[in-house]
């Protein structure tokens, strides 16, 4: 179980969502810790990364609120929801690099928009940025000159740069090579320690996931299906949750999407 | 009642995507300029889809002006009228021509350029980033482009113009052997200012606000996917066009109404 934390960074409350007809999530709720890595884990399309979205206010939920530093995420006017945003980064799954602009532009690029530093300083943060991804050497290249792993590490030095205390990754280890996903695994353990961050890590990775967060939440079916540390969900005998962690292809999480009866849709 | 219905829900979609269109339009316009960090977004956009335009523009001018002046020759020849060709082509430029073939031109070289480049920025969640940067998308990213569309649209007809009256000049004066004093002085007394050379920019001005709200719009609003980019450039070509030729037919009649 959780342990019942006083000093929470993001709570989600009773949220549910709808897209259309289709009910994405119903009356959860979820609690990240301050300073803690926290992984959101669930097969693909349970809405993973539409829960990023409501918690960076991009999206609104149907039912329930979100306070992010205590503050009702979607009561905030746009100018403060702007403000609020400058403490939180945000990875996304393709990155989101600016395709007009170098590696060294795309990190300073928001250091550029919400400080008046000088360009010397700028320029000394950048290279601290892309140091700490090991990227200090592709500071002049472009993002299409960037592999998947590069783009992720200067996309996550752009989300670093301005020290927000909470940081989402969407997706981080899709598509990357063991030793991309590796070097990325121990960015996020890195990042998270040395600058205090509080880190939401959404991925059906398990081995890397629970290699480094914190708190486990499965989702499935629009609930949480299960919470707690890795250790006690990979022990775990709940069946949906053993057959997430244990990769079962059929189970509790059906692997076929809701349909009708299959020999009367052959023969119909 | 199939009919009725398709109708009915058509005329919602409609209603809601003009609705949508405007909120759109007044955030945009809403969003309040900081000139140090605008002006250069300003003209780095002025560069992409004003000069850069201006080849198409100047060409197309060019071949438009000789075109009309060679048709208006045979034309008037026939009535020994020929004296009259500055005027012809000075009047059909800068009235109608003018404005009109340059909006649509921009319609197809800059505003589908500027609905590709958002929708793509959308698909690729470069937009999302700059939100979850604390970056305004609409001050960053559409305002700067939506202004500098409207500024370059009647610079670009004002150009188109001039070139098309030299095209007209060459084909008229220097190869079919007019009088070039009677070419340009009959154009000098008959071209108003106001009533032709003004009412033509205004009708660009609002000929570059109309396509450049629909590119912006459709690239924002695009769905992000190839096909969803697809979709939202002919949009706009489509749109962008119907639009100039419906608004230049309104326009015209009001101006010729005594405005």
């Amino acid at each position: 179980m959780i342990p019942a934390a006083t000093d929470n960074l993001v709570t989600l409350a009773q949220i549910s969502f709808k897209r259309g007809d289709r009910l994405i999530f119903n009356d959860i709720n979820i609690t990240i810790p301050r300073g803690k890595i926290v992984g959101i884990m669930g097969p693909s399309g349970t809405g993973k990364t539409t829960l990023l979205r409501l918690i960076g206010a991009q999206l609104k939920p149907t039912a329930g609120h979100i306070h992010v530093n205590g503050q009702n995420i979607h009561q905030l006017s746009t100018k403060d929801l702007y403000l609020a945003r400058r403490q939180m980064g945000m990875l996304f799954q393709s990155g989101g690099l600016f395709t007009g602009m170098n590696t060294f532009e795309n990190v300073a690029f928001p250091l550029r928009e919400h400080t008046t530093l000088p360009e010397t300083m700028i320029r000394d943060i950048v290279l601290m940025k892309l140091e700490a991804v090991g990227l200090r050497g592709a500071v002049a290249l472009n993002p299409s000159e960037l592999s998947g792993g590069m783009s992720r590490r200067v996309a996550l030095a752009r989300a670093i740069v301005l020290d927000p205390q909470l940081i989402m990754y969407d997706e981080p280890f899709t598509g990357l090579d063991p030793i991309a996903k590796g070097v990325i695994v121990q960015l996020i353990k890195k990042l998270n320690n040395a600058l205090g961050l509080t880190s939401i890590l959404v991925s059906h990775d398990i081995h890397e996931t629970c290699a480094i967060a914190d708190l486990l939440y499965i989702l499935a079916d629009g609930h949480i299906i299960g919470s707690g540390t890795p250790a006690e969900l990979l022990k775990s005998e709940h069946p949906s949750i053993k057959q997430f962690m244990q990769g079962l292809p059929d189970g509790m999480i059906p692997f076929q999407y809701p349909a009708k009866d299959y020999a009367k849709d052959l023969l119909s | 009642m199939n009919f009725l219905q398709a109708l009915g829900t058509w005329a919602l979609n409609v209603c809601e995507q003009l609705g949508r269109a405007s909120c759109f339009l007044f955030a945009t316009l809403g969003r309040r300029p900081r000139f140090i960090r605008t002006f250069p977004l300003l003209i780095q956009q002025l560069y992409a889809i004003g000069v850069l335009s201006l080849l198409i523009i100047i060409v197309s001018g060019l071949f438009i002006g000789m075109v009309v002046s060679l048709q208006g020759y045979n034309t008037l020849e026939k009535f020994s009228a020929t004296q009259q060709l500055g005027q012809l082509v000075a009047l059909s430029v800068t009235r109608e021509l003018g404005p009109v073939i340059t909006a649509l031109l921009f319609a197809g070289r800059a505003g589908s350029a500027l609905t590709a480049e958002i929708a793509l920025m959308k698909a690729t969640e470069q937009l999302a980033s700059m939100e979850m940067m604390g970056v305004d998308p609409l001050w960053r990213i559409i305002s700067p482009r939506f202004w500098a569309g409207v500024i370059s649209m009647p610079v670009l007809a004002a150009i188109f113009s001039a070139v098309a009256i030299y095209g007209g000049y060459l084909v008229g004066v220097k190869w079919l052997g007019l009088d070039a004093g009677a070419f340009w002085s009959n154009m000098q007394s008959t071209v108003d200012f106001h009533g032709d050379v003004i009412n033509g920019l205004i009708k660009s001005l609002i000929f570059g606000f109309v396509i450049t709200w629909i590119s912006v719009y459709q690239g924002y609003d695009a769905v992000p996917t190839a096909e969803g980019i697809a979709r939202a450039t002919t949009r706009t070509v489509v749109y962008g066009s119907l639009a100039v030729l419906s608004l230049d037919f309104i326009l015209t009649a009001v101006m010729l109404g005594g405005w």
